[in-house]
Formats: structure tokens, C-alpha cells, sequence
């Protein structure tokens, strides 16, 4: 093997990647798979029509002991934290005084403490930032862990074979399981619009659990590329692409993620970074809005894709932040933000592609309804 | 056959050439998902964007290696896009070219020089 590209991390997993003939390229500091010998459009659809098996090791992993460590996280997200019941997780995101956000994470209530997973690009200053704001919690870093995500229609029987408790769990659900691969964190969530798994093991037993895995006829390794494509199928947002600083919860469409107890009237309104910005945009919106986009023809409009109300506007709308061909949809899509009295659905709007004026049109998402067992 | 360093090939056919793109260079893009072809009687120039090509990773341009006019396109690729990763030195050409000045051919690459040259 050779010698890891400049200061790239690798994780756990590494030497099964190569094993396994895939091309690793730098994400987020680290040496990760974009796809394997099978290719990014068969690697998502096998995900949809069977179960893929992603390497999220890069992603950080926290545990956060306190008094009431639900209480002290609310203080740096807007969600409803300590309304999330034992056993459960949540969808959250820290969130910066202007209302924008920092990045978004799971958070998971595990009885006395709480599991987060925050994206790679962002583990440092998260954990920097809880560090600053969480002086009465205790925060644990994990590094002896890797994070496999099983996504698709065959993860359940496929995790079944391994660790039969894995079936009675519903969508958000997480459990802590004793297993031949030692102590297991099995979330049923992911980041497909698949039913699946996130499954945290100890690097020790990281890639015996995945060559387990990948021993099942019906489950394959998937790659970076694939990931984006079924997540941008589901509708789901790229930290760093289509949610960021600069955008709001209300901007980013993300509404359904902050709980009544937040909001204004609620039992525990406010009280965290940029609440008086986000809560006003409750209350009267905001200027502009995500929203999915479905090009006409084939050509994918990509990220950075300028918007313009018609082909002859000069001042653009909007722009792209994700855009790609979904291989189950069989067409183009692609998200973005438009100014407010543009994002109707079917409002018929221009993306400058390559000089030209192509039509999109806003569409709802996703643009592939989601699986997940409820 | 000649090739560019633009990871093109060039195969005479009576005065004509097609054009497409090498199997190593399909393999760099990845899948092939939209390819747009220049019209058929279309004048292009050496180095003119006459065709574009989005793979799943990002989009291309292709060059046109020769002056000249276009005098057939395959629109099957346009139809299939996924055929460019199928075959791409056979059935999934590009374009037929008639060229006006066939000087650049001298300096592009054999098959044995070519190899050398994507290592």
C-alpha cells in the first residue's frame, strides 16, 4: 500500500476499500471511496433495489454527559432535545447568531448521556464549539470507531442475519447491542431515503462487520458518488453545499425540523444562536427559499447554475447548490435557492448552462419518496 | 488510429474521420449520463467545443481535432448515453468529420505512443 496522499486521514477501513478495487480520492481530509469497480450508476441503483454498504467512519462521533445534557444542547440548537425520548434520534443543526447554520447532525438520547454524529468537513469546529458553549457537559470524542451506513429494501434482513434485534427497530430508533463484532450502536436512520441502518462498531471488528456484510449476496460497497445522488434523490441537504452559514433554518426549507417547545409560545422558545432571526422567519418567511429543481431534458444543471426568472433577465434569482443526474428518476435534478415569489412549485424558471438559457421547473421533493419502516 | 492528447481518437474512413473519445478517458469520466453533438453541416475549427459531455462526476467539453465540416453524427450516444462507457472506441463515436486540412494528424499519437502517454 502506499503512502497515504498528503495529510489525508484514512479510517478503519482503508485497506478494505483498496481490497475491494475502489478509487479513493480526498473528501474532508480523508482518503474515501468514491466508487468501487461497479460504478456510480449501478452502485445506486443497487442501493435502491438491494443494500449498499457506505464507509461514514470519516463522520465524528460525540458522546455528552452532563446534569441534563439535553437541556445544555438545547442552549446551541433549536430543536427539541429534551422532548426526544430514550431509544430515539433526531435530525438537529447548530445554528450561528445571524440564523445561519453551522452544521447538522443526529442526536441521539441514550438514557443518561447523549450520541451525536456531526459531518467530517465540520467535527473539529463542532467539537470546538460545544467545547465553548457546553462547560457544564462532558464531551467525548470518539476515535476507536468506524460508521457503516446499510442502506436499501435488503439491510434489514441483512443486518438480521447478524444481529436478529435489528428488525424491530423503527425509523429513528436506536439500540445499543452486545454482538460478535463487540458493542454495536445500530441506529435505523440514514442518508439515502433508503430504510437502512448507521451501525457504529469498534475499529477492531470495523472490517471483519463489513467483510460479514458484504458476505450477503445482496448487499455491495458503495462509494461517495452514489451517495450523493441517492441523497439528492431524497431531498436531503449537503452540509457545505446547500445548507451553510449563510443560510437559515426557514431559507433552507428545514422547517419540519425544529418542535412546537422552540418555536414562539413554545415551553422553552428561543434560547439558542440566531433564535430571534429564525423565529421572525417563522412567523413572516424569509426572502428566498431551497427548492428542487427538474431541468428539462437530459443535461444536469449543476451546482453554481445561475437563475433567471425568464431567457432574457439579467439579473439572476437564484442559483443551484446541487444538481446531478438521479439514476432512479431517470432524469436530471437538482436543488437550489430562488427568491421567494419564484419558488412555487411549477414555477418554470431559466439555468444558465453553459451560456444558454435551459427552462427548469420547481418541483417538490423529494424526488423519490423516501422508505424508511415508521 | 491517432489519438490526442485531448483523449480523442481518429480512424480514417475515405477521406473522412470519425471521432470519439478513448477507453481510458471513458473510464476517468465514469458513467455517462448526457452527451450534446454539433449538427450535422456544421463548420468547425481545430479546438472549437463541439461537443459536451456530463458524466455523473462532472461535465467535459470535446474539441473538435481538425478543421473542418461535420458530415454525420451518432445520435444513438445522445439516446444511450451510458454506450460511451460501453464501447467507446467502437459503436459510441461522436462525430464524422471532413477535414479542410488534415496537417494536425502528423502531430497526434499512434496507439503505441498514446499508451506511453497516459502511462
Amino acid at each position: 500500500m502506499g503512502a497515504p496522499l498528503q495529510d489525508l486521514k484514512r479510517t478503519g477501513l482503508y485497506d478494505l476499500h483498496v481490497d475491494l478495487g475502489a478509487k479513493m480520492v480526498p473528501f474532508a481530509g480523508y482518503e474515501m471511496p468514491v466508487q468501487y469497480p461497479l460504478g456510480v450508476l449501478k452502485e445506486h441503483l443497487l442501493t435502491r433495489n438491494a443494500a449498499g454498504l457506505f464507509d461514514v467512519s470519516h463522520m465524528g462521533q460525540v458522546i455528552l454527559r452532563g446534569a441534563t445534557p439535553t437541556l445544555s444542547l438545547e442552549r446551541i440548537v433549536p430543536q427539541s432535545i429534551a422532548g426526544l425520548a430514550e431509544g430515539r434520534q433526531r435530525y438537529a443543526f447548530f445554528t450561528n447568531d445571524a440564523g445561519g447554520i453551522l452544521d447538522d447532525l443526529m442526536v441521539a438520547n441514550r438514557g443518561d448521556h447523549l450520541f451525536l454524529v456531526v459531518n467530517a468537513a465540520c467535527k473539529d469546529a463542532d467539537i470546538a464549539h460545544m467545547r465553548a458553549h457546553l462547560t457544564d457537559c462532558e464531551i467525548e470524542v470518539i476515535e476507536d470507531r468506524a460508521l457503516l451506513a446499510l442502506q436499501g429494501p435488503a439491510a434489514e434482513a441483512a443486518l438480521s442475519s447478524l444481529v436478529p434485534s435489528a428488525g424491530a427497530m423503527k425509523f429513528m430508533d436506536i439500540a445499543v447491542t452486545d454482538s460478535d463484532f463487540g458493542e454495536l450502536w445500530i441506529s435505523r436512520s440514514g442518508y439515502t431515503g433508503e430504510d437502512g441502518y448507521e451501525i457504529s462498531v469498534p475499529n477492531a471488528h470495523a472490517q471483519a462487520f463489513a467483510r460479514a456484510l458484504l458476505a450477503i449476496d445482496t448487499v455491495e460497497p458503495i462509494g461517495l458518488g452514489a451517495r450523493d445522488s441517492l441523497r439528492l434523490e431524497a431531498g436531503l441537504c449537503l452540509y457545505g453545499n446547500d445548507i451553510d452559514t449563510t443560510t437559515t433554518p426557514v431559507e433552507a426549507a428545514l422547517e419540519w425540523a425544529l418542535q412546537q417547545p422552540r418555536k414562539s409560545g413554545g415551553d422553552r422558545e428561543g434560547g439558542f444562536p440566531g433564535a430571534e432571526r429564525i423565529l421572525a422567519e417563522f412567523e413572516n418567511g424569509a426572502s428566498r427559499r431551497r427548492v428542487g429543481l427538474l431541468p428539462e431534458g437530459r443535461a444536469p444543471m449543476r451546482a453554481g447554475t445561475e437563475l433567471y426568472a425568464s431567457e432574457e433577465a439579467e439579473s439572476p434569482i437564484g442559483q443551484v447548490t446541487s444538481g446531478a443526474f438521479g439514476p432512479s428518476i431517470e432524469r436530471p435534478m437538482s436543488m437550489g435557492y430562488v427568491a421567494i415569489d419564484h419558488a412555487a412549485t411549477g414555477t418554470k424558471i431559466f439555468g444558465d448552462v453553459r451560456g444558454k438559457r435551459q427552462p427548469v421547473t420547481v418541483a417538490d421533493m423529494p424526488f423519490r419518496p423516501a422508505t424508511y419502516k415508521r | 488510429m491517432k489519438y490526442t492528447e485531448e483523449h480523442e481518437w481518429l480512424r480514417e474512413e475515405d477521406g473522412t474521420y470519425l471521432v470519439g473519445i478513448t477507453a481510458h478517458a471513458a473510464e476517468q469520466l465514469g458513467d455517462v449520463v448526457f452527451v450534446e453533438l454539433p449538427e450535422v453541416g456544421d463548420t468547425v475549427s481545430k479546438d472549437d467545443e463541439i461537443v459536451v459531455i456530463e458524466s455523473v462526476k462532472a461535465a467535459s467539453d470535446i474539441l473538435s481535432p481538425l478543421d473542418g465540416e461535420i458530415v454525420e453524427v451518432n445520435s444513438a450516444i445522445e439516446d444511450e448515453p451510458g454506450k460511451v462507457n460501453d464501447d467507446p472506441e467502437g459503436d459510441a463515436w461522436f462525430f464524422k468529420i471532413k477535414p479542410s486540412d488534415t496537417s494536425p494528424l502528423d502531430d497526434y499519437m499512434d496507439e503505441a505512443a498514446y499508451k506511453t502517454f497516459i502511462g
